[in-house]
């Protein structure tokens, strides 16, 4: 396939993942799906493009680990391991159910792919570093992602776990943050400010990039040079993204943390989103 | 209560030349001047198992040479990961290492693992089972430093923790003995730390360490002493003094504190109306003195009496220790002290 073939392949992965957040949103009729929406790219292009794994066998020692630090965005990820084949598509009407394998909240008991139990945030930065310094025990050329949230910036926890990636020049480590600019009280930085963000990873000895991060042309160029970059450093792609992004009618809410979406709408939304698949 | 800050010391007022003890290092030594000692149990236990086990790494946050680990360091270099002043990141990082396969052994002061990095042990460690040994020093009232230091509430915090293995060893030989039986159990275990030149107590009584037991370690018939960690020590010190007084303690050790030895304590406590005695170097909300008292009344079981010796529900003194043992109650001469006045009510 060519570069130009594979990124096409890649929007139509982000655009299923989107579908399947969406139905199982419904399944609800509420939940984080503006997020879903919104990193539903990156989680295409890093399940599609960037990370190792075996859909049959989840815990195969030689797959690239992919943390979700933020457990409120299970659904996101629960719509790209159902996409991987990691979970079978008809659980997607199990989401958030009794005795469900996909709980609201990602943990790491409940759901195969689903490498930490997220939610307490400022957990999964921390926790790669362990793992990225258990792998280079192992003399594994495995990497670790953790995608993270800029809420998650916040935490003192996450800058802890910053400031030890650099210096033990974790280079087997790659940090997503989310930077939606919306948390649970409003505007992420309007929360706390906690730009200008690249030059802080920089003086942590991070490799930074900051890309749109619902620019797959652009998120796949990040990632492969986050993978092949030479020098000892943990790396960092920070992804501006939209909340909801595909949805025009749910982009526009200017409270969309936690997203109630009315039944008849859950129809329109899938429609906007099939709609994609047809141009 | 504490005296304002605006008054000075009283000997400098009145001229009394009564000698002051000086709160000296963070880590004061429990032992006393004639008693046997050994350097490290815990830093020399931990390197000599991972001579046998290369699944083991040590991790601290900046506390090495105060948590004895200095000596795991020493002999095995490659498998110790220095993560800075950072007991969240401490946490986090051993969570990562034990989810690779490793087991990491992480050293820090119990007031910063259970004050400062409960959420971490709790989410990342203990709800996923994951093979993470936390080994604190300065449990209880053990230092001189003042509540910033005192972990006097570490065990009613992790007592409410799922999955958590809690440990409050009395002396050197039972440290040395608990660190291959926590090795070989596959889960999360906290336990608290004596370092430096350690006691060595139990080895006169042929006490075996075994995890999960409570032991009988003198037996009496007029009161029963159950404690855990260095006031094992002092209750078999008291006991020996009781006898001189013609009372008869037996003495039941509790290093476990969790899962508790229910079945042992609620046979003991039926054997014939002793008055019970729970002693203990944390407050006495929460620890073992609570635990035991649960377990009894949901046992049925009423023995005569029921008390208490531990720290109390207050911000501690700063001071010496053998000083702050005495104010406090954890003192040989005030646990025999205690016991003697409740007898003889």
């Amino acid at each position: 396939m060519t570069q130009i073939g594979h990124n096409i392949a890649l929007t139509e992965r982000a655009r299923r993942i989107r579908r399947h957040a969406l139905r199982m949103g419904e399944v609800q009729g509420q939940g984080y799906i503006a997020q879903a929406l919104g990193v539903a790219d990156i989680l295409a292009v890093s399940y599609f493009h960037a990370t190792n794994y075996r859909s049959e066998d989840p815990e195969w020692e030689d797959r690239d680990r992919f943390l979700l630090s933020i457990g409120h965005y299970a659904i996101a990820l629960y719509a790209a391991l159902i996409e991987a084949k990691i979970v079978p598509e008809d659980e997607l009407e199990t989401y958030g159910t009794d005795d469900s394998r996909l709980p609201m909240s990602g943990m790491a008991a409940y759901t195969p792919g689903m490498e930490i139990t997220g939610g307490s945030l400022g957990h999964g930065l921390g926790i790669a570093v362990g793992m990225a310094l258990a792998l280079k025990r192992k003399k594994s050329s495995s990497f670790i992602y953790n995608l993270f949230s800029d809420g998650e910036l916040d935490e003192g926890s996450t800058w802890e776990a910053a400031m030890s990636a650099g210096s033990y020049k974790l280079d087997n480590l790659i940090g997503i943050v989310d930077v939606n600019q919306m948390q649970a009280d409003g505007p992420s930085i309007g929360v706390l400010n906690f730009e200008p963000l690249a030059p802080k990873f920089e003086a942590f000895g991070w490799l930074v990039q900051r890309v749109d991060g619902n620019d797959i042309d652009a998120l796949v160029a990040a990632f492969d040079a986050a993978r092949n970059y030479v020098e000892a450093k943990p790396r960092i792609i920070i992804c501006d993204t939209k909340m909801a992004k595909g949805v025009p009618f749910l982009e526009a809410r200017d409270r969309n943390h936690f997203l109630r979406v009315e039944p008849h709408e859950w129809a329109e939304a899938l429609r906007i989103i099939d709609a994609g698949a047809e141009a | 209560m504490r005296r304002s800050k605006y008054i000075r010391p009283a000997h400098l007022e009145n001229g009394s030349d009564k000698p002051r003890l000086t709160t000296s290092a963070m880590i004061a030594s429990i032992a006393g001047p004639d008693q046997p000692t050994k350097p490290a149990p815990f830093g020399n236990a931990l390197a000599a198992l991972a001579h046998k086990d290369d699944g083991i790494v040590g991790m601290t946050a900046d506390l090495a040479k105060y948590t004895d680990l200095h000596v795991f360091r020493s002999a095995h270099p490659d498998r110790f990961y220095q993560m800075g002043m950072a007991e969240q990141l401490l946490m986090m990082s051993a969570a990562g290492m034990a989810r690779e396969g490793f087991q990491p052994w992480v050293t820090t002061y119990a007031v910063f693992a259970s004050r400062r990095a409960y959420d971490f042990i709790c989410l990342a460690i203990a709800e996923v089972m994951l093979d993470v040994k936390i080994v604190c020093a300065l449990p209880g009232l053990t230092t001189g430093y003042g509540p910033s230091h005192q972990a006097t509430e570490d065990l009613a915090m992790f007592r409410g923790m799922p999955n958590l293995t809690i440990l409050d060893p009395c002396d050197a030989s039972e440290i040395e003995q608990a660190v291959p039986a926590i090795a070989a159990h596959k889960g999360p275990v906290y336990m608290r730390l004596l370092r430096g030149n350690v006691p060595l107590v139990l080895d006169e009584y042929g006490y075996k360490f075994e995890l999960g037991k409570a032991k009988l370690i003198r037996d009496g018939k007029d009161t029963l002493i159950i404690s855990s960690g260095l006031m094992t020590m002092r209750a078999l010190e008291a006991a020996k003094h009781l006898q001189k007084d013609g009372v008869d303690a037996a003495v039941l050790h509790v290093p476990t504190i969790k899962p508790l030895d229910e079945g042992t304590i609620v046979a003991e406590c039926r054997k014939g109306g002793r008055l019970v005695v729970v002693a203990e170097n944390h407050t006495v909300i929460g620890g073992l003195g609570e635990a035991v008292a649960g377990t009894l009344l949901r046992a049925g079981v009423l023995p005569p009496a029921f008390r208490q010796i531990g720290l109390p529900d207050e911000f501690l003194e700063a001071g010496a220790l053998p000083t702050l043992h005495d104010q406090y109650g954890l003192s040989t001469l005030k646990v025999t002290e205690a016991v003697k006045g409740w007898l003889s009510k």
